[in-house]
């Protein structure tokens, strides 16, 4: 009866967080900025003036922007609050650090994919797919997990000021893009390039969206799922074991 | 019975010993204060007793239930308002309110009529629905409390909720601070405001160097210091303390503004010599009185003893 009464408040307190960070983070500048801005400069910069396929490019495309969006969240939450001095009025509810971090996890997908879905509809108004809806589902819910985590991941060092972080991240997030077969195709990567290119998250959602998109995939369908969900796994227990570590630091 | 229980209690910040093997109770339905200088270790010992800190050693009981193993259900008996809490900026004041109490697992049509009666007790009826940025100091210092007590606590945690607080607000807040603890809330209040301490509460706990120097009601701590009775004197001309300090009768001088406060064990005797003394050098009183120990001289004693041993 107890474990039960535990079990709905930790979902409580999860959705509780998401609700907060919600109503007031979706609207901060940074998260503009880094997470819907950039990525359609990105875009606008590597597309145009060149002579891209945009029917195999869009796949991609959703892939890079589903990273930017759910993982801009994250490194936000956690130093705002401490700068603003509601992170320990956020401690002292009935909540433990599992569920701030699920619940700021939760927070960047839902972001990512609501934003997502937006780009999906405004390229299949224009773009004809054979899709794989069932792949593309679980593909955006995982890809929106393993982001927001690496987001929230992000956010675990204590700083004086948000900005470092958001500094951090985008010293982290940038050059996983140029590894992830966005902008070069993994088949036309060789040597260290191609290495490097499996130690990006990004590049098995990148798989599995071709996949959905054009049935073609580059490395099995079954592997970007599972390391998908590996990443997500280590980018949750790492940011449990060092906002644990840092938790009273920067109050 | 004791509804907070401490046993003692124990933390390091790297080589330096913030709480120091402390332990101490906590009666149901009392309202107890827990004073000490700057960097005493109140605030780790708070943090400790809410469960935002884990003790190196020892143990906290809330209600009988132990902190270390089922911290979410103890959190669910308290209401915390940390010194350095604040309330959401880019949310109203109801919003605000409402947002705590969905922690607590409260209906949404009772959460509304809860807020609202929150927002008339704290006198926030009228900005219910502005953003809490354009709140003052003391409207945000009520929105936190409100914020706090939206689920009525059992215990209810304060550090410095007056600190930094104009009047009206101070006054406020220790109303409902009294109203709560009349409905059976117990109150654990740090404060740097002895007197605070001394009007409101049942007992006051002085920590200092994070051990606990004493710990009793404020008269019993008091009437432990008589020798901190003062006589309180000003003049119509400036006067040079040391005549007074070389009388041999006061065993402290100190000059508080226009005013010399005199301690001594035998005010009536001090207060004849002072006449003496003033018509002797042709002086008029401006003021006397003659002050009895008060919390806050029990609390320089304590400190200061403190720190001399160590």
């Amino acid at each position: 009866m107890q474990a039960e009464n535990l079990n709905s408040q930790f979902l409580r307190g999860i959705m509780v967080v998401t609700e907060k960070n919600i109503q007031i983070y979706y609207t901060k500048p940074p998260i503009i900025i880094f997470g819907l801005l950039f990525p359609l400069f990105m875009f606008l910069a590597f597309y145009l003036g060149k002579e891209l396929d945009f029917q195999i490019f869009f796949p991609r495309l959703l892939a890079m922007f589903l990273f930017f969006i759910a993982s801009s969240v994250g490194p936000l939450i956690t130093p705002w609050e401490k700068q603003a001095g509601t992170y320990e009025r956020l401690l002292s509810f009935p909540v433990n650090i599992n569920t701030i971090i699920l619940g700021d996890s939760a927070a960047g997908m839902i972001f990512g994919i609501m934003i997502n879905l937006v780009v999906l509809a405004a390229g299949l108004i224009f773009l004809n797919y054979n899709l794989n809806i069932l792949f593309l589902i679980a593909g955006t819910l995982l890809g929106a997990l393993c982001f927001s985590s690496l987001g929230v991941l992000l956010a675990s060092p204590s700083v004086p000021n948000p900005s470092y972080i958001m500094m951090l991240s985008s010293l982290i997030r940038f050059p996983l893009i140029f590894i992830s077969g966005i902008f070069i195709p993994i088949e036309n990567l060789h040597g260290i390039g191609r290495i490097l290119t499996y130690f990006s998250p990004i590049t098995y959602l990148v798989d599995i969206f071709n996949y959905s998109f054009t049935s073609q995939s580059h490395i099995s369908i079954i592997i970007d799922f599972t390391t998908l969900l590996i990443f997500s796994l280590i980018f949750i227990c790492g940011a449990n074991k060092l906002h644990k570590r840092n938790l009273m630091k920067g109050l | 019975m004791c509804i907070i229980r401490v046993e003692r209690l124990q933390k390091r910040f790297k080589s330096i010993v913030a709480v120091d093997n402390v332990s101490f109770g906590v009666e149901k339905g009392e309202i107890f204060g827990f004073l000490g200088p700057n960097g005493a270790g109140k605030t780790t010992t708070i943090r400790m007793l809410t469960g935002l800190l884990t003790p190196d050693s020892g143990d906290v009981f809330i209600d009988g239930i132990d902190m270390r193993q089922s911290p979410i259900i103890a959190k669910m008996k308290m209401g915390v308002i940390p010194e350095m809490g604040n309330v959401y900026v880019d949310l109203t004041a109801k919003q605000n309110i409402i947002l705590s109490g969905k922690f607590y697992g409260i209906s949404r049509g009772e959460l509304d009529r809860i807020a609202d009666d929150l927002l008339d007790r704290f006198e926030l009826s009228e900005r219910r629905d502005d953003l809490v940025k354009n709140f003052s100091k003391g409207m945000k210092q009520r929105v936190n409390i409100a914020s706090a007590i939206v689920h009525s606590p059992e215990i209810l945690f304060l550090d410095e909720p007056t600190s930094g607080l104009d009047v009206q607000s101070q006054r406020l807040i220790k109303d409902i601070i009294k109203e709560m603890n009349q409905t059976g809330t117990t109150i654990f209040l740090t404060t740097h405001n002895i007197e605070e301490a001394n009007i409101l509460c049942d007992r006051v706990g002085i920590i200092n160097r994070g051990k606990i120097a004493a710990i009793d009601t404020p008269e019993r701590l008091k009437r432990a210091f008589e020798e901190t009775q003062s006589v309180e004197i000003s003049f119509d001309k400036p006067i040079d303390g040391s005549l007074i300090e070389e009388s041999k009768m006061v065993s402290r001088v100190e000059k508080r503004g226009d005013k010399w406060k005199l301690y001594t064990d035998n005010p009536d005797k001090l207060v004849k010599y002072l006449a003496e003394f003033a018509q002797d050098r042709d002086l008029a009183f401006t003021s006397m009185e003659i002050c009895g120990a008060s919390l806050e001289d029990a609390f320089m004693k304590l400190t200061e003893v403190r720190e001399r041993a160590s």
